[in-house]
């Protein structure tokens, strides 16, 4: 006699320890198997477009180091770029190369985050989150020496950044990269080799890379399934045309995959980061204020510029009427746009893997609901 | 009084100081009992309820010091100072979380079936005490010596599934439904290679009474029955639901199970008796592999049982810091797959080696090591082939010649869109429209 069954709706989030934030699901379940999943987000809104439109265009700086809080430094950098495309600013080349070093000691952060928040889904009692994280103390430490904050930077200006490095942020930088690459080697070590961590990820949320054409996603999630779309090769914002490094892709686009992109991703960075310490060359670090003023007024019109953030593609759109504030901004969200395959990749799945799938996206709910 | 109650040193003290005018007591050079003649009963009593205090407060106080040490070694696991504010070495906090517990108000959801909510910390508690009372200690000191006690501990240590259905099915939660009803999978899956693995054992002890079991340890059976030890530790991990096996409780997924909707001191309870559970798993390992608490003189022996009991349980938590955790789906093939196996193989290979040697002396038990061993490492490695995840078969594409490339050609360098101005870019959407 077949026992009569039927699917289970359960609530998870948004107070949840694995929603990355506050992130409520829906989810119906047929045993362990996913059967249907509604996401639900706006918990953490708190009107940051909106908010820049009462702001001057160097105070909406603040206002994006909180939307991605783990990666302040790329929101600036996507902004100042938009706001240096919109005012026709000339930025100097030592702010310029400034802001590289910190938005890839950022990229490095952000990664690492992501990896161990992964380890800390798949049920690793903290251990390899406290590895990474350990590490990202050391370059939250580099950019207090270079800006005085670690999370809410707020290092960039239109024209580059506001205060050059201090003479002891160099060696301290030539250490730091070491530690990064040996623990990158060290968390490499222990993960990549784990059949537990292999085999919980190994072909899990598989998506077809037209699928994820498709639905506009990029970043890390694009390029693990074979598809080499990296702002910094495709379309070089600041000085990436004069840095080389190799775009890690993989083809299974699975959790795995995603977990291999960033971990590489992060080694490059490192190549990336040394390179410009090679090339840096000593000057003002960002206009004069008669050339840039305090107080920008850019001409009416628009401009859209994107970088190659942590997640994604990162992008801000300004609307200038000609005052000292935008009309309008918009930011092209990489974790809210990267969200919305969650569905494609969930549900056929297990139960096991719901949170494993939602780390494995990396994204970050500050960015998803600004 | 029973003779095989004498044998046991913990009862004849407290028996034989009270009534020593007894027989039995008299026959062993006790002086007179400081209860008239006539009360053996009161005796037998009185030795029961101290016995039964001594016991019940004694692991009560592992636990809390297991806390503590599980806790301190995270911190050094986690490259962290762990617990270390209250108390020296910050001891003293697992009794202020106690005391914290305690006072914490004490929730029933509206939809709960009180008698069962109410029912199940106790459920899960008394299993887990139970299982104490067959594990000898050190010479002579044991509740009692059970001569099916291999068979008792396995029936009393799956009671605990009992409670924690019992817990999810009263909460009215349905996270704690699926956490229960993994319990019950782990369970179903994992009782049978646990049983199995013990057969081996009993096999060539000969009984099933624990304190056969270390007197047949001339060699620590970890040495002759290592595949035994393989699946049993494995299983016993999996059967008090520890990681890589958390699933009933997994934190990340279920956010505690079917402890959801406990508070207070039921929820430490809960918590108490997730400890109690492996202070037992690491007692039954070490009397059941590690010979008990056997050594050499003149160290006592509750000091080596100790020994080995904290080496076990350092292992459990190595295990608990350092590996993810399974999917039920794995979980469940790791036991039908792999370890039922493992327990068959062991128990053909030990059935021809007892058949060869009925009554094994010292050197035969080495022996016998010396063939188990080869055939240990072969079949788990066979095993982990059958059931390891197959790395890809692609390796990863080449950058400069990706398997999916957008765009051939090069982007302008103005991807970075910039219009002339908003009443152009509106003209054009218009236009599109």
């Amino acid at each position: 006699m077949a026992i009569k069954t039927q699917p289970v709706t359960v609530n998870l989030g948004p107070q949840h320890p694995s929603t990355h934030g506050v992130f409520r699901m829906r989810v119906m379940f047929d045993g362990e198997e996913i059967v249907d999943v509604e996401p639900i987000f706006g918990y953490l809104h708190r009107g940051s477009e909106k908010l820049a439109e009462e702001r001057t265009y160097t105070q909406i700086v603040t206002l994006t180091d909180r939307m991605d809080y783990v990666s302040s430094m790329l929101n600036n950098q996507a902004y100042i770029l938009a706001v240096e495309k919109l005012a026709g600013i000339e930025p100097s080349p030592r702010g310029v190369w400034l802001r590289m070093i910190a938005s890839e000691l950022q990229r490095i952060a952000s990664h690492l985050v992501a990896t161990g928040f992964l380890l800390q889904d798949l049920g690793a009692l903290g251990t390899p989150l406290i590895y990474a994280m350990r590490e990202r103390e050391n370059i939250l430490d580099l950019f207090e020496m270079i800006c005085g904050a670690r999370i809410t930077n707020s290092y960039l200006r239109p024209g580059g950044v506001f205060m050059d490095a201090p003479e002891e942020f160099w060696p301290a930088l030539e250490r730091g990269l070491d530690d990064i690459v040996s623990t990158i080697d060290e968390l490499e070590e222990y993960l990549s080799g784990n059949e537990i961590v292999f085999s919980r990820t190994k072909g899990t949320a598989v998506l077809s890379p037209e699928l994820l054409i498709n639905a506009s996603i990029t970043g890390p999630m694009l390029r693990a399934s074979g598809v080499d779309w990296d702002l910094r090769h495709r379309a070089p914002y600041d000085y990436y045309g004069r840095i080389t490094f190799e775009r890690k892709l993989h083809t299974a686009s699975d959790n795995y995959a995603r977990y291999w992109v960033r971990v590489q991703e992060a080694r490059e960075s490192v190549k990336i980061i040394r390179q410009c310490i090679e090339q840096i060359e000593p000057g003002p670090v960002r206009p004069s204020f008669d050339d840039v003023p305090r107080l920008l007024r850019p001409p009416a019109g628009d401009a859209y510029a994107a970088i190659e953030g942590s997640k994604g593609e990162l992008g801000f759109y300004l609307v200038s009427d000609g005052g000292i504030s935008p009309y309008r901004m918009h930011v092209r969200a990489s974790s809210l746009i990267n969200l919305t395959l969650l569905r494609d990749m969930l549900i056929g799945g297990q139960f096991g893997d719901l949170f494993v799938t939602f780390g494995s996206v990396d994204l970050n709910m500050g960015e998803v609901d600004r | 009084m029973d003779q095989a109650f004498l044998d046991n040193s913990l009862w004849r003290n407290i028996y034989c100081v009270l009534a020593g005018d007894s027989a039995q007591c008299a026959s062993r050079e006790y002086s007179s009992g400081l209860l008239p003649g006539g009360m053996e009963w009161l005796a037998f009593l009185i030795a029961a309820a101290a016995i039964i205090g001594l016991f019940v407060n004694g692991v009560l106080g592992g636990v809390i010091v297991l806390i503590w040490g599980e806790r301190r070694l995270f911190g050094r696991f986690q490259s962290r100072t762990g617990p270390n504010r209250w108390g020296p070495f910050g001891m003293l906090t697992s009794v202020a979380d106690a005391i914290k517990t305690m006072f914490k108000e004490d929730l029933v959801p509206a939809e709960a079936d009180r008698i069962l909510f109410n029912l199940a910390p106790v459920l899960i508690a008394a299993p887990a005490l139970l299982v104490f009372s067959v594990i000898p200690f050190g010479i002579g000191t044991y509740v009692a010596d059970l001569n099916i006690g291999v068979l008792f501990i396995m029936a009393v240590t799956s009671l605990t599934t009992l409670s924690v259905l019992t817990a999810a099915w009263s909460s009215a939660n349905r996270i704690a439904i699926l956490s229960a009803l993994r319990s019950i999978a782990l369970l179903i899956s994992y009782e049978i290679p646990m049983a199995l693995a013990l057969v081996g054992i009993i096999m060539l002890a000969g009984s099933m009474s624990l304190g056969d079991i270390i007197a047949a340890q001339n060699v620590p059976f970890i040495i002759v029955q290592p595949l035994a030890f393989f699946v049993f530790f494995l299983a016993a991990m999996a059967e008090m639901a520890r990681a890589p096996f958390d699933l009933t409780e997994a934190e990340s997924e279920l956010a505690a199970g079917y402890l959801n909707d406990y508070a207070s001191m039921k929820f430490g309870i809960f918590f108490l008796a997730e400890f109690m559970a492996e202070i037992s798993t690491s007692a039954i390992v070490t009397t059941l592999f590690l010979s008990g608490w056997r050594g050499f003189d003149p160290i006592p022996s509750h000091f080596w049982f100790g020994a080995k009991l904290i080496a076990v349980l350092f292992v459990i938590i190595w295990f608990r810091m350092t590996l993810p955790r399974l999917r039920v789906d794995q979980v469940l093939k790791f036991a039908w797959k792999g370890l039922f196996e493992l327990t068959l193989i062991n128990i053909v290979v030990t059935a021809i080696l007892i058949a060869i040697w009925p009554q094994p002396t010292t050197s035969q038990l080495w022996m016998m090591a010396a063939i188990n061993w080869p055939i240990a490492i072969i079949s788990i490695w066979g095993v982990s082939k059958l059931l390891g995840t197959s790395s890809y078969d692609k390796p990863q594409p080449d950058a400069d010649n990706p398997e999916y490339p957008v765009g051939s050609e090069e982007i302008p360098a103005a991807s970075v869109y910039k219009a002339e101005s908003t009443s152009q870019a509106q003209a054009s959407n218009e236009g599109g429209d």
